[in-house]
């Protein structure tokens, strides 16, 4: 598999941290890692920076993940990069919400580094 | 109405959230921080309220939870979460504390049937310093609960609203 990009959208630094490690234990190579604190930032970190993967949270300040999403779909930088939700939220209402907002995934906290590979892998190789 | 919300409005909380709300807090510090948390002894002392992550819940279950510690405990939290030495961990306590009271709270709420759809949670606001009081308007009811995470008391509590 090709070398990936990532943005790690979510408003704890922490939370950001545990998910670079999570994909670098689930065996995805990064060339570079950019983060945002909420959805208004991705975007504004979209428009300098091209990526090839999203994980974003859904309870952000600003800006939320499902909003996010929304706007991504019709933004000018970063449509159709695959967006991962890794979120607390484990409601069916919210899976469907985001998965219908343009979300290829949904992990809910806490998770580990096999949900992450189990989830995104299959999104990048299909992007490949 | 589902018996959750039934039991909700006798101003108690329902029978076997304590259970839950355990489990909830044993997955979070297993899978996020490879630690497995003790149950307290009877003569276990409350821990000393250096660190208070609260999160907040609304909707069809309304209420807060919160989760305490000294200030040592969230250190070694924060390590087992990033780990990184306690030097490293310092600037990252409150978030840290923060992230693993978000996650009890959503990982309890999803266990709940019928409430997970129609509770959302607030972002959580760390508090630090034990020289304060905590005033809860509460009236349906409390679950609290004090375990041993690597020999050091924590106590989680949810103050529920009806």
């Amino acid at each position: 598999m090709n070398k990936v990009k990532a943005l790690i959208v979510d408003d704890s630094s922490v939370m950001r941290k545990i998910v670079e490690r999570s994909l670098r234990q689930a065996g995805i190579d990064l060339a570079e890692v950019r983060e945002a604190g909420n959805g208004a930032e991705a975007l504004g970190v979209l428009k300098e920076s091209t990526v090839d993967l999203i994980l974003c949270d859904i309870n952000m300040p600003v800006m939320d993940g499902l909003e996010f999403v929304k706007q991504l779909q019709t933004a000018d930088n970063g449509k159709g990069v695959p967006v991962v939700m890794i979120t607390t939220e484990g409601s069916e209402s919210h899976v469907v919400q985001a998965l219908s907002a343009g979300a290829r995934g949904y992990i809910r906290k806490p998770f580990t580094p096999d949900q992450v590979k189990e989830h995104v892998i299959p999104i990048l190789e299909a992007k490949q | 109405m589902n018996p959750a919300q039934q039991a909700l409005t006798q101003n108690s909380c329902p029978e076997g959230w304590l259970p839950l709300l355990e489990l909830s807090a044993r997955e979070v510090f297993e899978i996020m921080l490879n630690s497995k948390l003790e149950p307290a002894g009877e003569d276990t002392s409350a821990p000393p309220s250096e660190f208070t992550a609260m999160v907040g819940l609304a909707g069809q279950l309304c209420g807060i939870l919160t989760l305490r510690c000294s200030a040592q405990t969230a250190s070694l939290m924060t390590c087992r979460m990033l780990g990184s030495d306690p030097a490293q961990a310092k600037e990252q306590m409150w978030d840290a504390i923060g992230e693993v009271c978000n996650m009890v709270a959503g990982n309890f709420k999803n266990k709940l049937t019928g409430m997970s759809d129609g509770c959302m949670l607030s972002v959580p606001t760390v508090i630090t310093g034990a020289d304060f009081t905590f005033h809860s308007l509460a009236d349906a009811g409390s679950l609290e609960l004090t375990m041993i995470f690597e020999g050091a008391p924590i106590q989680i509590a949810l103050e529920v609203h009806s």
